[in-house]
């Protein structure tokens, strides 16, 4: 009989310490499927960040590399530029890329590094048990906002595709979901050209994928994937924000 | 073999090419900006990656990239640099990576000065970051020196998985003079640890600091100490001078040396019994000549750019058996040898 579906082999076969309902299965997958699509397990690294995916390490079964809170576009930086034939790639939280790492995002960025960024953005710091993150939208409660984030006192949630689009390094910048199976297809699909991109030493791709954090959220996991739908999609619009080889950059 | 009038920061330079550094990253700061200006110009004819960093961390993260995939790398900055850089060193020591780490100190604290200063003693080989770990301080005390010992730290950080400094000063960095590079063709060091694309040939590797489960990270660090342990067994290293017969060690490292040896002989023409020892290592400290000097000298004169650090484990290695007294300029202030002087003269009275 032949097999439809199975698990990616660049996915280890172990359970992962990820929340149940938690989306960042599903992001792995898709990444990983790429990868074995590709056949480039063997010449990939992977930087991982501080934050929920922190021991993804134990999940990819490429060369993999721990990085400092926030420093993994660094990180991956010194890796892609003393190993310019292999492809590297960065996964990383909200709070790591968009707070406490945002110089290295943005100088990675404009430098044109020729590395793959997977940003997963959920609005929460969820390793920590819920705290603000910098895209946490205006009005919600956390741990540290517990009356709503108030953008007189917060101040507004950072759209890092947008922000990085209006730079000249940058390859693709786009933003993605994982809510419905159109939207992980077309989330694979970015990542994919993302690879590519890197492939043909076309520079900097992020792809940002809008993730559920059910357990910091207070939602079950269906609920969750609706709030993602209806609150966080309105103010993190999907789509494409520089594509270099389209010529779009919108 | 031929000799090169050279300024110490690009003769250091020049000394880790030839090393066999593959990629550097750095950010200017004064006074080591030198090193950057040099390899950018000569790094990439070499066949390396000369990268301008956004910031101190970013270079000390880039330097774990680099590290994590095998390569000879390094960096460089100066006293506030470093500080900025202590939690990549950290997370270097703890995930077992070399890489060597160029401090050419300039007073502090804060923004401080840029005159030459050894007030970063403490920092190198106390507390370097967070967390149970050492890291392999060299201390030139010449131009020539600063080539041999980063020759020597890029052989002992691939040779311990552990990251190396040179701890020099302004002084040296900046002052020109002779300079021969030894002929080496550095043997790549085999690294089956490394993270460079496993090519479907090995199980995966993983470049890490974290151990969730205390029992796991204490025998990680335990692991590091029994290696640290061999360390001061095999690596400590210090220049005695005049001490055969002396009765008053005045001790000091790098620049200050220098200045510490010129007193040494104007002590000697008085007729008094002085002789120098100079810490060539400051981790591991050479713990082993201050204990037999201390068996025959009656007093120690420790001389420092600082207000007193390295005092500290000259005491320590002998256990306090003999009076150590202090004399230190800071704040960029380089000694004089008279001023030496007038220390080891009331020391004989």
């Amino acid at each position: 009989m032949a097999a439809v579906f199975q698990r990616p082999k660049s996915l280890v076969d172990i359970s992962t310490h990820y929340c149940p309902g938690c989306t960042h299965g599903i992001i792995h997958r898709i990444l990983c499927e790429v990868i074995d699509e590709m056949g480039i397990e063997g010449d990939t690294i992977g930087v991982c960040p501080v934050g929920c995916s922190v021991m993804a390490y134990d999940y990819f079964s490429c060369d993999m590399i721990e990085a400092p809170h926030g420093r993994a576009p660094a990180v991956a930086t010194g890796a892609k530029r003393a190993n310019p034939d292999k492809f590297v790639f960065t996964y990383q939280g909200d709070g790591d890329l968009a707070a406490i790492g945002t110089a290295e995002t943005v100088h990675s960025a404009t430098r044109g590094e020729n590395i793959v960024v997977i940003f997963v953005n959920n609005g929460t710091y969820g390793m920590t048990g819920g705290q603000m993150a910098p895209t946490t939208l205006p009005g919600q409660i956390t741990q540290t906002t517990p009356f709503g984030r108030d953008p007189k006192v917060q101040g507004y949630p950072v759209r890092v595709c947008e922000m990085l689009s209006t730079l000249d390094g940058v390859a693709l910048a786009q933003r993605v979901s994982v809510d419905t199976v159109p939207h992980i297809r077309e989330a694979k699909k970015a990542i994919r050209k993302a690879f590519e991109n890197q492939k043909d030493k076309k520079g900097f791709s992020i792809v940002e994928v809008l993730s559920t954090c059910p357990t910091n959220w207070g939602l079950s996991p269906a609920a969750a994937i609706e709030r993602l739908q209806n609150e966080c999609i309105p103010y993190y619009p999907l789509g494409v924000f520089k594509d270099k080889e389209a010529g779009n950059n919108d | 073999m031929e000799r090169n009038l050279m300024k110490g920061n690009e003769a250091l330079a020049e000394a880790a090419i030839r090393a066999g550094c593959k990629c550097f990253f750095g950010y200017p700061i004064t006074p080591q900006t030198e090193i950057s200006a040099y390899l950018a110009k000569k790094m990439a004819k070499a066949g390396g990656v000369f990268l301008q960093a956004e910031s101190e961390i970013a270079a000390i993260n880039m330097v774990l990239g680099a590290s994590s995939t095998g390569v000879r790398v390094m960096t460089s900055s100066s006293s506030p640099g470093i500080s900025l850089k202590a939690e990549g060193i950290s997370y270097i020591a703890g995930s077992d990576l070399p890489c060597v780490i160029i401090n050419v100190q300039r007073g502090g604290p804060g923004l401080g000065g840029i005159q030459p200063s050894q007030a970063d003693y403490w920092q190198a080989t106390r507390a370097m970051g967070h967390g149970d770990f050492q890291i392999l301080v060299f201390a030139p005390c010449s131009v020539q020196e600063m080539v041999d010992m980063v020759t020597k730290a890029f052989d002992l950080a691939d040779k311990y998985r552990m990251p190396a400094m040179i701890l020099a000063d302004g002084l040296l960095g900046q002052m020109m003079e002779p300079v021969s590079f030894p002929e080496i063709s550095p043997v790549p060091v085999e690294k089956p640890w490394a993270a460079d694309g496993h090519k479907g040939e090995r199980k995966h590797n993983i470049i890490n600091s974290l151990y969730l489960q205390a029992d796991q990270l204490e025998s990680k660090v335990r692991e590091r100490f029994e290696r640290y342990d061999i360390i001061k067994q095999n690596e400590a290293e210090a220049e005695l001078y005049l001490t055969d017969d002396a009765d008053i060690i005045v001790t000091a490292y790098g620049a200050t040396a220098r200045v510490a040896k010129s007193a040494v002989n104007m002590a000697r023409e008085q007729g008094i019994k002085a002789g120098l020892l100079r810490p060539k290592t400051l981790w591991p400290f050479p713990s082993k000549h201050f204990i037999e000097a201390a068996k025959t000298a009656s007093n120690f004169l420790c001389v420092e750019m600082s207000m007193g650090q390295m005092i500290d484990d000259v005491k320590l290695s002998i256990s306090c058996s003999k009076p150590v007294s202090f004399f230190g300029r800071t704040g960029g202030v380089i000694p004089k040898p008279a001023e030496i002087l007038e220390e080891i003269k009331k020391l004989s009275k």
